[in-house]
Formats: structure tokens, C-alpha cells, sequence
């Protein structure tokens, strides 16, 4: 057939396949199509580096287009195989692994590079751009190794570096050329508020610094500044900005600028080549935002179905940006000029900071910090240049003093049809309403159809709100996302359907509830077993293969597939004779790594599975369950037993609480301390529950964390004496079983329901005695996984290979 | 399946060692191999090693015709061998065969 043309698109990333999704809708089978990237993934989103670096979404969530979807569309894919040499006389183009292929109509989406400041020493293993996957990959194994780590350039970007590397574990120093960060994007007021947050998240700044230098011989050992001063460094994230990658183009004879040079229908002056996304230069403007690109995306795609269309005229921008806990929103030109009148809200206390700037009648732009709900509005308003004259306190305080306030709904019901919610994609506020009408009933079922809010997720309140608006009316609920893609029911839902129909196993639950999976996967099958336990505890039998490796084996799996035993030391309290029968087993087993746990127990670490029950029988304690979703440790400190300070018994409390609840299944792992007064030794107010003595009683402590996110505990009651601690202790472990999700950790709980609603259940004194007894019922019929795997051959095979036997002749 | 001189058929197991839905390991010239058993009956063989970082397969939890990998929870095809998308890779996968009468279970190599 002759008529089929032949496209090729250069660059596997967001833009290029964006104009082929668009594409391949308007004028499906018109074109066949090949494409090149230069990475060795799919198309993935980019933008989602961020979340996968903070420890939010993993490398495979952000596949935006997996491997099926190219062959589906008949796309012939070359990856990790970038274009070497373009043709433009020949009309053909060449690969690094040498496929040479012709075209008619050429795409070039080649996005931009890491800009890397040319210093002396930028070659150096360990300096390195956050760009790609690679990139994000060398910072996740650098910090395995390596604790320092030095970020050039305090904007967007090395900010969501930064955080991502905290979530490592790595101490960071972001280092500005400015005297206030993200200077791009905020002004003065809203970036100083932003740095004390991130100080109190931990990063370190310096500002007003030029680096002159990286030093160390082979690998970065540390960064030189222009005034003399020096940081040590063991790893060098750039993020000092952008490069439009136009090499190729360049040594083509396609004429470029800072990028390559289109017109508003993406050409270049060569006909039959385009280029789109950040390494096009548009009305001598480079983007380096996915929205606007989308925006070209669309046109060229129109042009190349053969559509009419207006073209492409520039964009007004908005940013977000991604780090946990701290909300930053900035939109169009939102510096006071000449000419221009601000509005500002400013609350150092509540740490919020709103701004709006003003321009003849016409809202221009605009900063939020700490809240920004209201950013797609207003960004939406930027861009619809309508008058606001008369609404300016009202868009600034969200309503106008002296008048009626205006409901969230109200506005979502006011705003045009057309208008789009979701910038990065285009989705307007109609499509989200044709989609609820076809049937979607969750912000990811709408994701799904209209791509609104896949990309930077800024627009997903705004979603949210349509999607109550739409489907609330109709039907009369409000719509949950299911615990996993193999169905679309919530916890909610889920238990409901458990009480109700008597559901007594996983697989009667997914096939009841019908489950598009059949067994589930390893999300949903350990949460169906741990919520038919909580719901059952007499009569459901455990499904141990329903359970992750640790909990299968009772120990820890290690990254060598070795494992490791942690006995159960009580309240941190242990013998002489203990720690010799300790000593002799790990010295029997050849056990190569003995090591204090954060919880003040013993771990022997590397042992072969096959060795794990012999070790077991020969240590005779019970297991530590350092492995599971259950009760961990009770650390307590020293209490009045010794120390000069304490007021109470911390270890026997302690003890008491850790016999009491050990083996509890819960959904995540908890962990418990006791300090014997409020100097807190045992840093009890970073765990689930912990308890401190005070002169005469008691203070409890719940929802506290000391991992990725450190979160102090909030003070639930105090009470007079150790039996008191032990109800409340109870109650509070159970409401827990029973309300989180699966997998929630108590401080991400008490963060969604609020520390107010758990002392407001747990208040009533019988409602303390029932989940009391909830809880004994359960505790009732634990057992030591230890003790049953030694005295149960049938367990124990699992635990030795297969002898290996002869081949069978034939 | 026919034989040749390069294959072996060697009997590794007795059908009731390998629990439903679970795996146990046997070492065959010195490669480790894990043998799975699917809540269907069938019986499938890989090399105990995940494409991804080395996890040993046989400790991961089995959905369906897959293996999730105990580590990083990559998720691999029992009877081929193929890493599910999005990760890519692939384990080798050994012919099994079930005696229906005497429940033991072979596999070829
Ligand atoms: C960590 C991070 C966070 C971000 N956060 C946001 C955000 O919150 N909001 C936002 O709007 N934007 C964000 N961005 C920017 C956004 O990701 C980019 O604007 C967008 O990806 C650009 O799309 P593109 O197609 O032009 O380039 P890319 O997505 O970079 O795609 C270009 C592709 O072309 C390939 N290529 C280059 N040369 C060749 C060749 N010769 N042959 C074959 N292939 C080649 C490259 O390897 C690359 O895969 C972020 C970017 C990063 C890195
Ligand atoms: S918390 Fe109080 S009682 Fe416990 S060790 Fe510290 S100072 Fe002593
Ligand atoms: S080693 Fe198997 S998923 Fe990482």
C-alpha cells in the first residue's frame, strides 16, 4: 500500500509518544511507525522520578506505556539504540546499533539533557544530572554505601532531589547560587517559609554560594567554593537547569537556536521534519514543563492526521512542587512589575502564604504556599484572561468578607464546560463529565479514560470535587479506589462484604466479591488474610501462603536470600545465661554477623535457611517476630530500677506489655517503649504507642514513627497505674486491627483520622472493655511459629532442598 | 517429549513434598532449581535466580501461573520463564513431567 506513510519519532519520552497516542486516535493506520529511543524502558513519566526517588511510587508504577501497548499499535520499537545520523536529502536516518531506516515524515523528540556546570572535576564518578532512570538509580545505590550528599541548584528540581536522597537516608546540603530558593518560581516571602520547612525536614542550605570546584581523585570526595570555604561530598546531584538536546539535529543541518526553531505547526524549516517537547524552540521559547508540551503534542498530531487547526501559541506555565509535606504552587508572572497590584495572605504561624498578582482587571499570577487548593482555579483563571474585578479577595481568601461565601461545589458548578482542569493533558472540565456518565466511579477510573491527572497529579482535587459533582448527584455515594488493581472494592467495602456474607477464606472472598484475578496478587492476598484473621480470630485458619516470604519462614529474608534470627529479649532485658546460649548457637552456625538491633535485641544475621530450625531448637526462645506486621519490640530504658531520675518501673513495664501483646498480627509492624520518666531515654514518643512515667502515673503516646518520616507521638490519655496503661494499650492496638488499612502504619493513621476521633472512641469506658476483650480473644490463640516449626515435620521440609537423584535412562 | 543424548530426565520429587501453592529447591549440577506447585496441580521448574538482583524465586509468594520475587516483588511467568512488564528479563524455565500414577515428578534437562 502506498499511501501509508512512513513516520519515525526520535525520543521514546513524554512529548513524542504523547503526539502518537493523539495520533493514532484521529487518524488510526494512516501512518507506520517506528520508533527510536535512546533509553532501554518504555515510555515512562518522567516527572514521576521524584515520587520514585522519595520512595512513593516504584519504578515500575511509572510506565506510562508498557511494551504490549507498542505492539498493539503496530509501532516497531528500537530501544536503547539512539539515532545516530539523520539524512535529510535521503530522507533516512541511522542507529548507533547501525538500522537504517527511510522516512517521509520525521519527529524529533530527543527532550533535553541535564545541564552538568562545566567545573573542574564534573567528571568525576559520583556527579551526576536527575534526569533519567539511570539517574535516579545511581542515587538509590549510592546511598546504600554513602551518607553525603551535596545538591547544586535549590529550584524544582534539586528539591525533589533532595527530599528523594533524605528518604535515603543520606544527609543533604542543597547549594544555591541565590540568596532564596526556587527563586524561579517564588517570591521572597513564600521561598523563606519553604526553606524553614525543608530545614525542619532536615536539608541544610547554602545560599549565595558559586561552586568553583569538585575535588577528590577518582570518585567526588568534595565541592569548592568560589569564596574559599568546602564540603565534603560523596555524591554531586546537578540541577542546575536544562540543555534542549539538539546535537542531532544540529549535525543534520536542522537549523536550532537554543532549540530546535518551529513554527506554531511544529516544523522545522525542512520539510516533513518536526520536532516537539522540550527540544523545540517556539517562538524563541524552550518549555521544560510537561503542559505545554502536551499542548504541542496535540497540534502536531492534528496537523499530521490533516485536521485544521489554529496552531500552537506558547503557554503559560504552572508549577508544583513534589515533596512531602510542604505545598508550593506558583502560576504565570507572578512578580510585582510595574503596572501590576498583589494581594497577600500571610501566616507565619500557620505557615501559609498566598499571593495574587493583578494587571487590568486580569488575574496574571500567582503564589501559594501551604495550602494550595485553590491553585487550579486560579490557574485556570490566569489562563482564561477573564476580569476578576470584584473577586480578588474572594480568590485570595476563598471568600469575600461582608458577603456570602462561596461553596467549593458552587464553584465547581460555575466553571465553563471547556474549561481544562488537568493542564498537563488538556482534559476540560466536560470530558471528566462525559467520562462519569460512561460509567467511571474513581479518580484512577477517570485517570485511566482521560489521562486527567496522571502527570503531576496537581489537578487531582479538582477531580476529586468534579467527580462528587457528577457522580454524587446520580449516585449517591462517594467512590473509593479498590485496595489493588485485581478489584475495585476498598477496605470498606471488603470487610462489609466479609461480616455480611460470612466470607471465611481468601479465595471465597475474591471469588464472591469477584475479583478479576483469580488469586489475587501480593498486595491484595496478604490484606485478605490479615482482615478475615482480625474479623475471625477463632475461626479463621491463617493462609500462610497468603503471606510474605518473612511471615512464611519466621525470619528475616536478607538480600542474599539468607536470613536472620532475632530472638525475643523482653523488654530489652536478658541473662548472662542467655546471651552464652546466644553466643554458643551463633557460634555453631557459623553465624557471620551478630548485631544490636534498634530495639535492643540480638540479631544473627546470614543464616542459611536450611540451618534456621536447628538454630531455633538449639536457642529455645521464643521468636522475636522481627520479621512480620506484628508487635516488634517494648524498648524500655532503665526506670527507677538504677537510674537516679526514674519515677516508674519502666522495665517491668515494659515486660508486661511485651508478654501481653507479642505475636499480635496487626496491619503493619508496631513497636512500643517505656520510659521511666520524662527525659524519655527510651524514645518513646517516636513509636506506635509509648508510654512515660510522670510523677505518679503515666502518659500515653500513640502514632509516632522514627523511619522515612519522622513523626512524634501525640498524647492519647494519662493514667495512674500499670493496669490503666495495659486497657488503654489494648484498646487503642485493637481500634488499630480494626480500623487502618492494611499496611498503614498507626502514624500515618492517626495523620488521616486525626489523633481527636481515636481519644474520642476510646474515651467510653465500655467500649475500651470491649476491644479489650476483642483483643484477648485473639491473643488467645497465638503460638510460637518457632516452637511448631521443631516439632512439625511436615513445616519443617520446607526448609531443606531436594536430595538430588539420578537421571532416569530411557 | 522426545528424548536425546544432551537431555536427562531426572526424578526429583514425589508429587506430596511440594506443598499447593509452595516450592522446594533441588541443586542439579550445581545450579539451584526451584520447583513450584500451582493450586491447578501443575508442577513448573526455573533457575532459582531473579533476573533483577539474584532473589531466590522460591521464597516469593506464587498468584495464579506467576512468581513474585521475595525482594523487590518483580513478578515472573512460571511456565516460561518471562519477567512481567514492566520489568524485563527472562529465567531459564525446565520441562517438568508428573507421573499420574506414582506421583513423581521429573524434570528434564
Ligand atoms: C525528576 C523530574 C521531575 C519533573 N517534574 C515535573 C513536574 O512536576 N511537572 C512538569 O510539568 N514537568 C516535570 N518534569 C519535566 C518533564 O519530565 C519534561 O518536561 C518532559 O519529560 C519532556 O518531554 P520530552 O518528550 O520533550 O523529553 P523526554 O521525556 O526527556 O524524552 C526525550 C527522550 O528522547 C531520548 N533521546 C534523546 N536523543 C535521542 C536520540 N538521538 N535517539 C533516540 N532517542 C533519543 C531521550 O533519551 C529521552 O528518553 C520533570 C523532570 C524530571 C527529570
Ligand atoms: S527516662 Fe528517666 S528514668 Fe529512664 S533512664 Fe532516662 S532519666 Fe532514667
Ligand atoms: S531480586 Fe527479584 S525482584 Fe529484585
Amino acid at each position: 500500500m502506498n499511501n501509508i506513510q512512513k513516520l519515525v519519532l526520535i525520543g521514546n519520552g513524554m512529548a513524542g509518544i504523547r503526539t502518537l497516542e493523539h495520533l493514532l486516535k484521529l487518524a488510526p493506520g494512516s501512518y507506520e511507525i517506528t520508533v527510536f529511543g535512546a533509553e532501554p524502558h518504555p515510555n515512562y513519566n518522567r516527572i514521576m522520578l521524584s515520587s520514585v526517588l522519595a520512595g512513593g511510587a516504584g519504578l515500575q508504577d511509572i510506565v506510562i506505556n508498557d511494551w504490549s501497548w507498542y505492539e498493539d499499535n503496530n509501532i516497531r520499537l528500537y530501544t536503547d539504540d539512539p539515532v545516530t545520523a539523520i539524512d535529510t536529502e535521503k530522507q533516512q536516518v541511522t542507529s548507533r546499533s547501525g538500522v537504517c531506516i527511510s522516512y517521509d515524515l520525521l519527529l524529533l523528540a530527543t527532550g533535553s539533557k541535564a545541564f552538568i556546570l562545566p567545573l573542574p572535576g564534573a567528571d568525576k564518578e559520583g556527579v551526576i544530572g536527575f534526569r533519567d532512570i539511570r539517574d535516579c538509580e545511581t542515587m538509590m545505590e549510592t546511598a546504600k554505601t554513602h551518607k553525603k550528599a551535596a545538591v547544586i541548584g535549590g529550584g524544582l528540581l534539586g528539591l525533589e532531589a533532595a527530599r528523594g536522597l533524605l528518604n535515603l537516608g543520606m544527609d543533604v546540603t542543597v547549594i544555591h547560587i541565590n540568596g532564596y530558593i526556587m527563586d524561579r518560581q517564588l517570591d521572597e516571602a513564600a521561598s523563606l517559609m519553604l526553606r524553614r520547612e525543608l530545614e525542619e525536614q532536615g536539608m541544610t542550605f547554602l545560599v549565595n554560594k558559586r561552586t568553583a570546584a569538585i575535588t577528590g581523585r577518582r570518585r567526588v570526595e568534595g565541592l569548592k567554593f568560589a569564596d574559599g570555604s568546602e564540603l565534603e561530598a560523596d555524591l554531586i546531584v546537578m540541577a542546575v537547569g536544562i540543555k534542549p538536546d539538539i546535537e542531532l539535529a544540529l549535525s543534520a543541518g536542522i537549523p536550532v537556536n537554543r532549540g530546535i526553531i518551529v513554527n506554531d505547526y511544529m516544523e522545522t524549516n525542512i520539510p516533513g521534519i518536526y520536532a516537539v517537547g522540550e527540544c523545540a524552540e517556539h517562538r524563541g521559547i524552550t518549555y521544560g514543563l510537561v503542559a505545554p508540551l502536551y499542548e504541542q503534542g496535540g497540534v502536531l498530531a492534528q496537523r499530521l492526521a490533516g485536521m485544521e487547526t489554529p496552531g500552537y501559541s506558547g503557554s503559560v506555565t504552572s508549577t508544583r512542587l513534589k515533596v512531602s509535606g510542604v505545598d508550593v504552587f506558583s502560576a504565570g508572572d507572578y512578580k510585582d512589575e510595574p503596572g501590576t497590584r498583589s494581594l497577600r495572605y500571610q501566616d507565619d504561624i500557620g505557615g501559609v502564604y498566598k499571593k495574587i498578582v493583578i494587571k487590568e482587571e486580569k488575574l496574571i499570577g500567582a503564589v501559594l504556599f501551604g495550602d494550595t487548593s485553590d491553585g487550579a482555579m486560579l490557574f485556570s483563571l490566569i489562563k482564561s484572561g477573564e476580569s476578576v474585578v470584584g473577586r480578588e479577595k474572594e480568590l485570595l481568601l476563598g471568600f469575600n468578607p461582608g458577603q456570602p461565601e462561596a461553596s467549593g461545589a458552587m464553584m465547581l458548578e460555575q466553571m465553563p464546560d471547556d474549561e481544562i482542569v488537568c493542564g498537563c493533558n488538556g482534559v476540560s472540565k466536560g470530558d471528566i463529565g462525559e467520562a462519569v456518565a460512561a460509567g467511571c466511579r474513581s479518580v484512577g477510573e477517570i485517570k485511566a479514560c482521560t489521562k486527567a491527572s496522571a502527570s503531576c497529579g496537581g489537578c487531582k482535587p479538582l477531580v476529586e470535587g468534579l467527580l462528587q459533582l457528577y457522580a454524587g448527584a446520580e449516585a449517591g455515594e462517594t467512590m473509593k479506589e479498590g485496595i489493588c488493581s485485581c478489584t475495585t472494592l476498598d477496605r470498606e467495602a471488603i470487610i462489609d462484604g466479609i461480616r455480611e456474607m460470612g466470607l471465611k477464606s481468601v479465595k471465597e472472598v475474591m471469588n464472591v466479591l469477584g475479583w478479576n484475578e483469580p488469586e489475587g496478587c501480593t498486595k491484595c492476598r496478604p490484606a485478605l488474610n490479615y482482615y478475615l484473621g482480625m474479623l475471625w480470630p477463632l475461626d479463621y485458619e491463617d493462609e500462610k501462603e497468603s503471606r510474605f516470604t518473612n511471615e512464611r519462614y519466621h525470619a528475616n529474608i536478607q538480600k542474599d536470600g539468607t536470613y536472620s534470627v532475632v530472638p525475643r529479649i523482653y523488654g530489652g532485658v536478658t541473662s548472662p545465661a542467655d546471651l552464652k546460649k546466644i553466643a554458643a548457637v551463633a557460634e555453631k552456625y557459623n553465624v557471620p554477623l551478630v548485631k544490636f538491633t534498634g530495639g535492643q535485641r540480638l540479631d544473627l544475621l546470614g543464616v542459611k535457611k536450611e540451618d534456621l530450625p536447628g538454630i531455633w531448637a538449639e536457642l529455645d526462645m521464643p521468636s522475636g517476630y522481627a520479621y512480620g506486621k506484628t508487635l516488634r519490640t517494648v524498648k524500655t530504658c532503665v526506670g527507677n530500677t538504677f537510674c537516679r531520675f526514674g519515677t516508674q518501673d519502666a522495665m517491668g513495664m515494659g515486660i508486661r506489655l511485651e508478654k501481653a501483646f507479642e505475636r499480635l498480627n496487626a496491619p503493619s509492624k508496631v513497636k512500643l517503649a517505656v520510659s521511666g520518666c520524662p527525659r524519655n531515654c527510651a524514645e518513646a514518643t517516636i513509636k506506635d504507642l509509648g508510654v512515660v512515667a510522670i510523677d505518679g502515673g503515666w502518659g500515653i503516646y500513640v502514632g509516632g514513627n522514627g523511619g522515612i518520616k519522622v513523626r512524634a507521638a501525640e498524647l492519647l490519655c494519662t493514667v495512674k497505674t500499670e493496669d490503666e496503661v495495659m486497657e488503654w494499650t489494648g484498646a487503642y492496638l485493637q481500634y488499630y486491627r480494626e480500623q487502618a488499612n492494611w499496611n498503614e502504619r498507626t502514624a500515618h493513621w492517626v495523620e488521616r483520622v486525626g489523633v481527636e476521633s481515636i481519644k474520642q472512641a476510646l474515651a467510653n469506658a465500655e467500649t475500651r472493655k470491649q476491644l479489650v476483650t476483642r483483643i484477648e480473644e485473639t491473643l488467645s490463640t497465638t503460638t510460637d511459629p518457632w516452637h511448631e516449626i521443631i516439632h512439625n515435620e511436615e513445616l519443617r521440609k520446607n526448609f531443606v532442598q531436594l536430595p538430588e537423584l539420578k537421571p532416569v535412562l530411557e | 517429549m522426545e528424548t536425546n543424548t544432551t537431555t536427562n530426565r531426572i526424578r526429583i520429587a514425589d508429587l506430596n513434598e511440594i506443598d499447593r501453592r509452595g516450592a522446594r529447591t533441588v541443586r542439579i549440577h550445581n545450579i539451584e532449581i526451584a520447583v513450584f506447585r500451582l493450586s491447578d496441580g501443575s508442577v513448573h521448574a526455573l533457575e532459582n535466580r531473579c533476573p533483577h538482583k539474584g532473589g531466590r524465586l522460591s521464597e516469593g509468594m506464587i498468584c495464579g501461573s506467576a512468581i513474585h520475587c521475595p525482594l523487590h516483588d518483580w513478578k515472573v511467568d512460571l511456565s516460561t520463564g518471562q519477567v512481567q512488564e514492566p520489568d524485563t528479563g527472562c529465567v531459564t524455565a525446565y520441562p517438568t513431567e508428573i507421573d499420574s500414577e506414582s506421583g513423581e515428578v521429573y524434570i528434564v534437562i
